[in-house]
């Protein structure tokens, strides 16, 4: 559906939603003792170079009207064919929301609108490619996926004169046809968000595996990814209450602005003991609040039957196969994979900023060049914001700072300006950066005799290990790091040790 | 096909179809739509329960296109066919009805 | 070398101008002076396209002389119906909605005819987007049946038909959604052929119910149309319904007799024709039992539901293909204040009554609680006939039926009753909701002199013994003659 084509309800998903009764579960977030029920329909624009029915390029931002064919115009005589590779996007996205590809179909959705073509909008209907998943959010909730089904764009409208370019009170407008047949996957989500900042947390993830997936751009202030919201309120254990689609969210910050305000307000007119209708409902920006577009009983017939010009979609158990096999590890997996290797739990906001750089990878190289992984993932949280997901600082000079660290040579705080170092220069020894800032290690005499020393303080240890038990290695080190308040070597000190009792 | 279709369904279909028909068109219309689902009445009898309904006469499947761009139609060419056009797009009188 | 006649084939222009020994621009004349002569009487066209047509020509000769080969249909002047695109050249489907757009476009049957040498001499009137029987429905007027300038020519694809038969163009093309180029074809007096679904690419074809449409030719003999098909046939990317399987020559195919053929009786046919029309259907039954086939009976019960369930799934598949005529684009407009009044007034001013009545209809079929009783229910109902026809092909290679159930009948004849009107094709409608080929074969004439055209069926893709049918029936006339 176009922005601006707001007559319009959700391609497909009529009563989609299963409004039983909700068991109340006593794990309830209430507010004023009412339960919120967010479901999403978020619709992105795919990465490829044609559109979904036609070899006109989709591109964002060129002039209007210039990627336009006989099919984009809806001119007569024009067929529609459908593109290979939005098809394989589509697969990519019902694979990383963990649904079922199966055999699909396309529909003529009917109704007039002057940025949609021929009057009917292709659409999957009651067979769509992708159906029955899930997204698990960072803290491992998983959010149903209804289904994810291919259609076409709209063209854009654009009013002029009346105030300040709106539809309403304009004089005329002018419609770009680039945008229409831009191919588009709409995910709708089952009613299992339970907070705003659940649907926050949704769309960035949403966004995220897409994103990685290489399926879309997902950018919502150019329109790539579109999100609309079903609100409704009950009181746990009662039936779900009536719901209202929420339209012209244009940020994340927006979503859940546009969710809090709209559940007050079924909230207040239920304690009010006023009835909520059913209706789709427009958020403005500028005043913070949702205000009616139009009621259910408005709702157009959109008269939907099979595509005559299309045939149906059944992807081969090959083609799913070697579309899986080609799929990258998705932000969920990733800070797992992390998450394991650090000790930091998954939804650690170290753990959230590294992955969605796509620095993940770089940590762990860090930890493969024998750097301390928990500090590396501090450091490039930090002080990586400015690098992309291949940072230019090469992973072993990382690591030897992380082992200063952890050998205690320098404070985290040196280890801080010493980085800075490393960053700017894109790369170096930091052992040498830091004795040039002067944060030196212990002397080679001074060390020497101290390791006498701890050698003498721990007979035990220095015997299990003289008799050729390596791992008591570790607890003379540890004792000599203590000892030297960490201004030691951790290098120097093992290799003193090794010569002590070769000598 | 039980009831017979009404002027007020000649008046919803016509508003659906973009059809501006007068009270005389909408009479005259709805007597020839009853009088051909009448015709239409030897189809009801059918027991079509197990008949899987045929869309398409050639099963095909799995029928795309590469990915790749074509040179599509020229902007200008297209415009001066069109019944208004303003700066490189298609101009259409303010829409209403759709937002208030 | 003798100028062309009128009876010269395409085959033989094309074989004559390829070879040097004919001028396409001659061919060409000739054919131009019979339209200044007859035109302004049979108005068989919305556009006479002379000046291109001889720069066609030219070209045509030019490449033969320069010793190039133009192609199979080389010189062979060529009529479209109007409701297939040309690039810059007005296509109108009859309609006042689309009076004067040019599509900036070729339909690929056009861009195969060009590549083959073909000569485009105009575009053919129709019924207002197809639909219709009589070209009565015209916005330009009606076309008169050359036979007989009292009737009508049938339709929708009326100026085609009347094109060859008046011999205006060596062949034409058509289109058949329900019956419009063999019901056509049979009251004129000519060859036409509505091949399998998927056979002929739709890209570029104004459409009126996108699951039934195909294109086909009008010609005077069997060979042209076999070899129109050869050239226009075959798959293409454009159309995701075209058949990727290879199609024989058909060329080839005629040259095979009926010998051994097992030739169709459907016992439980709708009556209704008249008795003209019979007694030359079973004069062809008698000439291909003579030519070697064997006459077989089988029964097609659910044949009688063809009417209603085509009336069901063709104006629902139209009143959707006919939504994008709503003044934004291209087309007609009428001003309005708004944009949604704009879309009422105009459609309500581009469209003739009946495409109107056909519009409401399927507008009602689709509609929120009806389609189940009407166009869900017409589904089941198509896949009965399919079912039947696919059970009788077991027993029979091709069937023979009336094309119409009547010759050419005067204007006027069906008065307002699209019931009546609707009857004409009777005969033809389910091949087009099973998908199958079918054609008409002018065989011998009836009532008052007027010609009478027996229908030959046959399954998905059975288009070479449907041929070989037709060209038995052609021979057994010549032979009569
Ligand atoms: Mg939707
Ligand atoms: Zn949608």
């Amino acid at each position: 559906m176009s922005e601006t084509s707001v007559s319009q309800g959700t391609t497909g998903t009529a009563g989609s939603f299963v409004y039983t009764a909700g068991p109340a579960t006593g794990n309830e977030i209430l507010i004023d003792g009412w339960e919120l029920i967010v479901g999403l329909e978020v619709h992105v624009e795919l990465a490829t170079l044609t559109k979904l029915f036609s070899a006109s390029a989709n591109r964002f931002g060129d002039d209007p009207n210039t990627n336009i064919d006989p099919v984009t115009l809806g001119l007569p005589g024009a067929l529609p064919v459908l593109n290979r590779h939005a098809v394989e996007l589509a697969m990519r996205i019902g694979l990383a929301l963990n649904c079922t590809i199966q055999p699909s179909t396309f529909h003529r959705k009917n109704y007039f609108y002057p940025d949609m073509p021929k009057a009917y909008q292709i659409s999957q209907y009651d067979q769509p490619i992708n159906v029955n998943g899930f997204l698990a959010l960072p803290d491992g909730k998983q959010i149903g996926i209804e289904r994810a089904h291919l259609e076409e764009d709209t063209g854009k409208s654009t009013h002029f004169g009346g105030t300040g370019g709106r539809i309403h009170g304009s004089d005329y407008s002018l419609i770009d046809f680039n945008r229409a047949g831009v191919p588009l996957v709409e995910i709708v989500s089952r009613p299992d968000i339970r907070t705003a900042e659940e649907a926050r947390q949704y769309v960035t993830e949403l966004r995220s595996i897409l994103v990685a997936i290489g399926a879309s751009d997902a950018k919502m202030e150019e329109g790539s990814m579109r999100c609309d919201a079903n609100v409704s309120v009950h009181k746990p254990g009662t039936p779900y209450g009536t719901r209202c689609e929420i339209k012209n969210v244009n940020s994340i910050r927006s979503l859940g602005r546009a969710i809090e305000y709209e559940a007050r307000r079924q909230i207040d007119m239920n304690d009010a003991g006023e009835t909520v209708r059913q209706e789709t409902r427009h958020w403005d920006e500028n005043d913070g609040r949702t205000h009616t577009l139009r009621s259910k009983e408005d709702a157009d017939d959109y008269r939907y039957f099979l595509e005559p010009d299309l045939v149906p979609l059944h992807p081969s158990a090959e083609w799913i196969q070697a579309v899986r096999d080609a799929m990258p590890m998705l932000p969920g997996a990733r800070r797992a994979r992390l998450s394991q290797a650090t000790g930091v739990p998954a939804d650690a906001e170290a753990i959230m900023v590294v992955v969605e750089r796509g620095q993940d990878d770089y940590v762990l190289a860090v930890a493969a060049a024998g750097g301390d992984v928990g500090r590396a993932l501090v450091h490039v949280k930090e002080a990586f914001a400015d690098e992309g997901a291949t940072p230019t600082v090469p992973a072993a000079d990382l690591a030897g700072l992380t082992l200063l660290e952890v050998r205690g040579s320098i404070t985290a705080t040196q280890a801080k300006t010493v980085l800075a170092d490393i960053v700017a220069a894109g790369g170096g020894d930091a052992t040498a950066i830091a004795a040039a800032k002067g944060f030196e290690a212990m002397d080679t005499g001074a060390l020497e005799a101290m390791v006498d020393q701890v050698l003498a303080d721990n007979p035990v240890a220095w015997a299990k290990y003289c008799s050729g038990e390596d791992k008591a290695m570790g607890a003379l080190v540890g004792a000599a790091m203590k000892a030297s308040q960490g201004k030691a070597d951790g290098k120097l000190v093992t290799a003193l040790v090794q010569a002590k009792r070769k000598g | 096909m039980s009831e017979r279709i009404t002027t007020a369904d000649v008046v919803k279909v016509a508003k659906l179809a973009r059809l501006d028909l007068d009270p005389a068109a909408i009479e005259r219309t709805t007597a020839q739509l009853a009088g051909m689902l009448e015709h239409f009445a030897d189809i009801d009898a059918l027991d079509l329960g197990d008949v899987q309904p045929m869309n398409q006469p050639y099963p095909l499947v799995n029928v795309f296109r590469d990915d790749v761009i074509v040179a599509g139609l020229n902007r200008d060419e297209v415009l001066a066919a069109a019944p208004d056009a303003e700066d490189g797009r298609f101009r259409v009188p303010p829409i209403l009805g759709l937002d208030s | 070398m003798s100028a062309p006649t009128s009876a010269s084939s395409a085959v033989q222009i094309a074989a004559g101008v390829r070879s040097g020994q004919l001028k396409a621009a001659d061919v060409l004349e000739e054919h131009l002076a019979r339209i200044d002569n007859r035109e302004g009487e049979i108005h068989a066209f919305n556009l006479v396209l002379a000046d291109q047509a001889r720069a066609a020509a030219a070209a045509v000769d030019a490449a033969v002389a320069a010793g190039n080969d133009p192609g199979p249909l080389a010189g062979v002047p060529v009529a479209l119906k109007d409701n297939m695109c040309t690039h810059g050249i007005a296509t109108t489907c009859s309609s006042k909605i689309l009076d004067g757009w040019k599509p900036p476009y070729d339909a690929t049957v056009v861009t195969r005819l060009i590549a083959a040498g073909a000569v485009t001499v105009g575009k053919t009137n129709l019924d207002e987007f197809a639909m219709g029987s009589s070209t009565e429905n015209s916005a330009f007027g009606a076309t008169r049946n050359p036979r007989d300038t009292s009737r009508v020519p049938g339709g929708s694809s009326g100026g085609s038909a009347a094109a060859v038969a008046a011999g205006f163009s060596s062949v034409s093309l058509g289109s058949d959604t329900g019956g419009s180029i063999r019901q056509p074809a049979a009251l004129c007096g000519v060859v036409g052929v509505k091949p399998t679904y998927g056979y002929v690419s739709r890209y570029g074809l104004v459409a009126f119910a996108s699951s039934l449409d195909q294109i086909g030719p009008f010609t005077n003999t069997v060979e042209d149309a076999a070899l129109l098909l050869d050239v226009i046939g075959g798959h293409d990317p454009m159309d995701s319904t075209s058949i990727p399987a290879p199609q024989p020559s058909l060329l080839g195919a005629i040259q095979q007799g009926v010998e051994g053929l097992r030739v169709g009786r459907i016992t439980d046919l709708p009556e209704g024709a008249d008795p003209d029309v019979v007694e030359r259907l079973e004069a062809a039954f008698d000439a291909l039992r003579a030519a070697g086939a064997t006459i077989v009976d089988v029964q097609v019960p659910a044949f009688s539901y063809g009417l209603t369930a085509y009336y069901l799934i063709a104006p629902a598949e139209a009143s959707s293909n006919l939504a994008r005529y709503d003044g934004v684009r291209y087309g007609m407009r009428v001003n309005a204040p708004d944009t949604n009044s704009m879309y009422g007034v105009t459609r309500t001013a581009g469209f003739g009554d009946e495409v109107k009545r056909r519009i409401m209809l399927g507008t009602y079929a689709l509609s929120a609680g009806y389609y189940d009783a009407y166009y869900g229910k017409a589904l089941k109902v198509r896949r009965m006939i399919a079912d039947d026809f696919d059970r009788a092909y077991q027993r029979a290679d091709v069937l023979l039926t009336p094309t119409s159930p009547t010759v050419a009948f005067p204007f006027g004849a069906k008065g307002d009753n699209p019931f009546a009107m609707y009857l004409c094709d009777v005969y033809t409608i389910p091949t087009n909701l099973a998908g199958h080929p079918g054609m008409s074969v002018p065989f011998g004439t009836g009532a008052e002199g007027l010609p009478v055209g027996v229908q030959v069926l046959s399954g998905t893709l059975g288009e070479p013994q449907m041929f070989r049918t037709a060209a038995a029936l052609e021979r057994a006339m010549g032979a009569a003659k």
